[in-house]
């Protein structure tokens, strides 16, 4: 030990605590602090406002035949309008899909022979393709229902809802229920 | 001339530097070829860099531009389609050199003490250059582009609780759109930057500890020759190897690593028939569709990248020297190379019943190895020591356990 650095032992005071606080204060200010010029750029990565804006879309559903799909853009997704036909709705309405994810179908429909969801598979988003059992999607297997319950996986979850409403007989409001 | 140097020399030490690490830098006169492909890597990134730059001045990263301005550089500017093609070949290259340089470091047991660090920002490289070379393939904005995107920003909506924050965050939009590709060209400008620093840290770590060698024992200095000329000849001629197949890709077969629905432009409201993957993530693919479950899917995949950092820890053998004298350990790496590249085969098929079970059966035998590991690599140490070794390999065996180095003092 050198004769400077004994002197600084004995003219520090001994406060070890006082120190020890003034050096986790400082780096607690500066840690809040660059999560705050973080921040900024963190949110400028999420939807910027025109793309929230489009959070509606009137859609003309008087020309879907019964048994067809119609697929629609909303909010940059894939929509499936889906007229069921009445052996459809009946084969649906006593199923309650598959255990991965069950649910009855009246609690997936507005009008029993309309089915809207989101044409994205849960797994990973593809878009399925039409079968005349439901739905089967191209990239990792899953299958769904006419219902767009998921039969088998790796589909975690059933063809999500979105919110809608009927303006009228034949149009639809996709994003406001 | 000597002048300058000299000018120079006295401010930065180059001469000292080309001389200690270029010219004289201590080489094991016994490497093989196989010890050719950290050298390649390196001039595919450089290669990567120069034409992508050049590509980056014709490429418009807009989502109603992109796809129209791949075919102005095509059609329209003066070597556009060498240069593309250059950079469409060359990402294929990068890949194969590099599973090339990690299958020769597996077989020769080159993770191990002293170079676990050279091991570990090799791992480091390879998930940048993942990131890479995954953002890169939405630059053209073609169908498989756009749903591979969709598909593997999708995969981080596993993240317990704020996973579809976490996705609508990673795209900038409620699915892959422009603020996806606009980003995505951002982040894939700035990865090789980033790449270049690892590389630089790389190096570093090996001019430390020096090349392992074919024999898996560090060599006594006598055993070593210099860089230059021996292994600057050895390098090139290697590397005129490779830019004879690089070239037949890029003059005669330069479709070959693009698939033929990437050229219709993106189209959100349909997914391709058939997806798949370029090659080089087949393997990683497969063991995604091999798990049931969403998250299981997403761990076991991202651990099959991961794993392989733990190979110093897993590989308790004490037996000096690569697979050529450990016959356990030299089976398991062929059964681990048979059992990725059948990974690779599965992930190309279509997801049928049949398929899924082999790839499950596969992915079953990829964790395998490296779980059995520990134990295999601890048994074959008994075995070998039991039948007897040479001394001088217990002589190495005993020094390492002395000081915790295999140098002969």
């Amino acid at each position: 030990m050198t004769a400077s650095e004994s002197d600084n032992k004995t003219e520090i005071p001994e406060e070890p605590d006082r120190r020890q606080f003034i050096e986790k204060a400082t780096c607690a200010v500066a840690g809040v602090g660059i999560a705050a010029a973080a921040w900024p750029f963190v949110s400028s990565m999420n939807p910027s406002s025109d793309i929230l804006s489009k959070s509606t879309v009137e859609i003309n559903i008087g020309q879907i035949q019964t048994g067809e799909v119609k697929t629609v853009e909303w909010q940059s997704k894939p929509v499936f309008i889906f007229h069921r036909t009445a052996t459809q709705i009946s084969a649906m309405q006593t199923s309650m899909g598959s255990n991965i994810d069950p649910q009855p179908d009246e609690a997936r429909v507005l009008k029993s022979e309309w089915l809207v969801v989101i044409g994205l598979c849960t797994h990973l988003g593809c878009v399925p393709t039409k079968k005349p059992e439901g739905w089967f999607c191209p990239c990792h297997g899953s299958r769904y229902d006419n219902s767009g319950r998921v039969l088998r996986g790796p589909a975690p979850k059933n063809l999500y809802l979105l919110p809608y409403q009927f303006v009228s007989a034949d149009t639809l409001l996709l994003g406001k229920a | 001339m000597s002048k300058v140097i000299q000018w120079i020399d006295q401010r930065f030490p180059l001469s000292s530097f080309v001389k200690h690490d270029l010219v004289e830098y201590p080489t094991p006169r016994n490497l093989s070829y196989w010890w050719n492909f950290g050298f390649l890597a390196g001039f595919v990134l450089v290669l990567q860099i120069i034409t992508g730059i050049f590509l980056a001045m014709h490429y418009k990263p807009d989502a109603s531009l992109a796809f129209d301005s791949i075919d102005h550089i095509m059609r329209e500017v003066n070597y556009g389609w060498l240069i593309r093609y250059m950079h469409a070949v060359g990402a294929s290259a990068f890949f194969a050199v590099i599973y090339i340089h990690m299958a020769r470091t597996l077989y020769y047991g080159s993770y191990r003490a002293p170079r676990e660090l050279m091991w570990w920002t090799g791992q480091a490289l390879l998930l940048a250059l993942m990131a890479t070379a995954f953002m890169g393939y939405l630059l053209p904005w073609g169908q498989m582009s756009f749903w591979g995107a969709q598909v593997i920003t999708s995969l981080f909506g596993a993240t317990p609780f704020i996973g579809e924050e976490v996705v609508i965050w990673l795209r900038g939009d409620f699915a892959v759109g422009d603020a996806t590709l606009t980003r995505f060209f951002a982040l894939h400008y700035l990865f090789p930057f980033i790449i270049i620093g690892i590389v630089i840290i790389h190096l570093i770590a090996l001019h430390h500890v020096k090349s392992s060698n074919p024999s898996g024992i560090n060599l006594t200095a006598k055993n070593n020759i210099p860089f230059h000329p021996y292994f600057t000849t050895k390098d090139l001629f290697g590397l005129g190897v490779f830019l004879i197949i690089y070239c037949y890709f890029v003059f005669f077969n330069p479709e070959f690593f693009i698939m033929a629905e990437n050229n219709q432009p993106a189209n959100p409201l349909q997914t391709p028939p058939h997806i798949v993957p370029e090659w080089y993530f087949l393997p990683f693919y497969a063991i995604l569709r091999a798990v049931p479950d969403l998250l299981g899917g997403v761990i076991a995949m991202g651990l099959s990248v991961m794993i392989f950092a733990a190979m110093p820890f897993l590989d308790r053998s004490k037996i000096p020297g690569g697979a050529k004298y450990r016959p356990i350990y030299r089976a398991m790496f062929y059964v681990f190379i048979i059992d990725v590249i059948v990974l690779a085969y599965v992930g190309a098929q279509a997801p049928t019943d049949f398929w899924t079970l082999i790839g499950q059966i596969a992915t079953l035998v990829y964790f395998a190895t490296f779980m059995l590991l520990p134990f295999l690599s601890k048994y074959e140490e008994k075995r070998l020591r039991r039948q007897g070794l040479p001394p001088e390999v217990e002589e190495l065996i005993r020094c390492e356990e002395a000081c915790g180095c295999s140098k002969p003092k």
